[in-house]
């Protein structure tokens, strides 16, 4: 990545972050957790040791350039319809389509967005999966529960790949003046979004009483969700000057991202309720799965994409 | 040579397990929940239910290494010694303990096979249900082989261990995988009482692995 001096300076700060966030951690499990078997205190660490491997990672990918950030978002795709497939409703007869899904359609639209093919990676899964997956399907047979199924694997598709591939979608986009640095706007996004939950999270451990969704989840409080967002609102507006957008629009896109961020916890919790699980996942070690680090990510991406290519973007 | 010989295919042996449990963690990602037992190097007999080739090799795959490198896999015969391939992976990656299914062709009793594995100090994984399950009932009704080695070896803890999604993994007569998260669930270990009959301990073992497997929505 050319000409973005301030992803380094992004990156530092986060890494700053970490190293207190690090040391806290273990000034925490020195004093009061010698033998390591507080419960609270080992997932805090084990989230804050996943939390350097995934800002590693993405430190990489911008590191690697265009081709790095896709590949790693379609890996990321990957894991989550993986995640996510595994717990929807299905039946031999769906083989194909399940299949087809992550041997065609994943690599489809990763090298749609690699080509730069707006006109088509847009409507790709909405359209064409949508309409010819069911088929593929229907002429297997079986139609015990076939809504269902078809309704669940299009659901998956649209989350795990055709939401997330908006991540680095933003790299096609062609800002006058801001040429070379798109990179900085998935930098931007993720930070915000991720550091909104992180605040959401300590918001409601220290003053959080009304529950937003009682029976969905006991951790979402009115006051997580108000300190979270406008904190995190503040700070992501006060790198304005890393984005395209002036102080006031950063400010309002802070707001409709960390929004939809809140939004997708919430949806991605009532799915998870519904399956009967607790996380999507057990790969990322005090986190849960892919997808539970990533619904807020998932749900902000494309509306941010669409924001700033209609009010910013050349073509 | 000999010598040189064999110690290439052991260490070809080595790499192609290596390949094969790395290629089940990538499609797989399987996830071992031990329920009701840990881990240890305590000799066991894990018995599984069956619904497809990869079942065992999930099992294996899940195993700490070195519990890994003495579990043998029980497995038919005529599968895998069809081609030079399959025989390799069957005995030299897997070691596994190969029977014959077929009663009026065989030379050798499945179950003394198995108690004489269990007496050179291997643990085993064993599929009671005899084939694969590709039907719609969750388990078939086991067959008796799990019962006599437990009359022969009764002082060996008999495993339950449930393998959830692999029949979508894989379904019979498919090629290409999908690659679906499979959980392996160990629940607690079972023995034969004194004076249990065949049918009762059959239906115990065969209701304690039932019992783990999760709620399914379809």
């Amino acid at each position: 990545m050319t000409g973005a001096p301030h992803i380094v300076l992004l990156l530092g700060g986060v890494a700053a972050i970490l190293i207190l966030a690090t040391l806290i951690g273990q000034i925490l499990r020195a004093r009061l957790d010698p033998g390591g078997t507080n419960p609270v205190i080992e997932n805090l660490n084990a989230r804050i040791a996943a939390w350097w491997g995934m800002v590693a990672l993405l430190a990489i990918a911008f590191l690697a350039g265009r081709t790095g950030v896709i590949l790693l978002f379609a890996l990321l795709s990957f894991a989550a319809l993986r995640e996510f497939l595994s717990l929807t409703v299905k039946q031999a007869a769906d083989h194909w389509s399940l299949a087809a899904s992550f041997f065609v359609i994943l690599p489809v639209q990763y090298w749609l967005i690699w080509t730069d093919w707006y006109g088509f990676y847009s409507i790709f899964i909405p359209v064409y999966a949508f309409l010819l997956l069911p088929v593929v399907s229907a002429l297997h047979g079986s139609t015990r529960n076939f809504l269902v199924r078809i309704a669940e694997t299009q659901w998956a598709l649209m989350i795990c790949v055709f939401c997330i591939s908006h991540v680095p979608a933003l790299l096609t986009l062609q800002i006058p003046g801001f040429e070379g640095r798109n990179v900085m706007l998935i930098a931007w996004l993720i930070f915000v979004v991720q550091l909104s939950d992180v605040l959401q999270y300590v918001w409601g451990k220290l003053l959080g009483r009304r529950k937003v969704a009682p029976n969905l989840s006991p951790s979402k409080t009115w006051e997580g969700l108000i300190g979270g967002t406008l904190s995190a609102t503040l700070i992501g507006a006060s790198l304005w000057w890393m984005t395209p957008f002036s102080l006031t629009a950063a400010a309002g896109m802070c707001l409709v991202i960390t929004l939809m961020g809140f939004f997708g916890g919430l949806v991605m919790s009532a799915i998870k309720r519904d399956k009967g699980v607790k996380d999507w996942g057990h790969l990322i070690a005090g986190h849960g799965g892919f997808i539970d680090r990533l619904d807020s990510v998932i749900f902000a991406a494309p509306i941010f994409f669409h924001l700033t290519r209609y009010w910013y973007s050349a073509v | 040579m000999q010598g040189v010989k064999a110690a290439l295919r052991s260490a070809a042996a080595l790499a192609t397990g290596k390949a094969i449990t790395l290629f089940a963690r990538f499609v797989t990602a399987p996830r071992a929940l031990w329920q009701g037992i840990e881990p240890s190097y305590a000799q066991r007999i894990y018995f599984a239910n069956h619904s497809s080739n990869g079942d065992f090799v999930l099992i294996w795959t899940v195993l700490p290494a070195a519990l890994r490198n003495r579990t043998r896999p029980v497995a038919a015969l005529d599968y895998w010694l069809k081609s030079p391939l399959r025989s390799f992976i069957g005995r030299e990656v897997f070691n596994a303990v190969l029977i014959d299914r077929r009663p009026e062709a065989r030379t050798e009793d499945p179950v003394t096979q198995m108690a004489q594995a269990l007496d050179e100090g291997s643990s085993l994984i064993l599929f009671p249900e005899g084939g694969r399950n590709s039907g719609d009932s969750p388990l078939l009704p086991f067959k008796s082989g799990l019962y006599h080695l437990a009359r022969q070896r009764p002082n060996v803890d008999l495993v339950p261990v449930w393998i959830s999604n692999l029949n979508h993994v894989m379904p019979k007569g498919k090629v290409i995988p999908v690659p679906l998260i499979c959980t392996l669930t160990f629940g607690a270990p079972l023995q034969l009482d004194a004076n249990e009959t065949k049918e009762a301990f059959l239906a115990r073992s065969s209701a304690a692995l039932l019992a783990l497997a999760p709620q399914e929505a379809a």
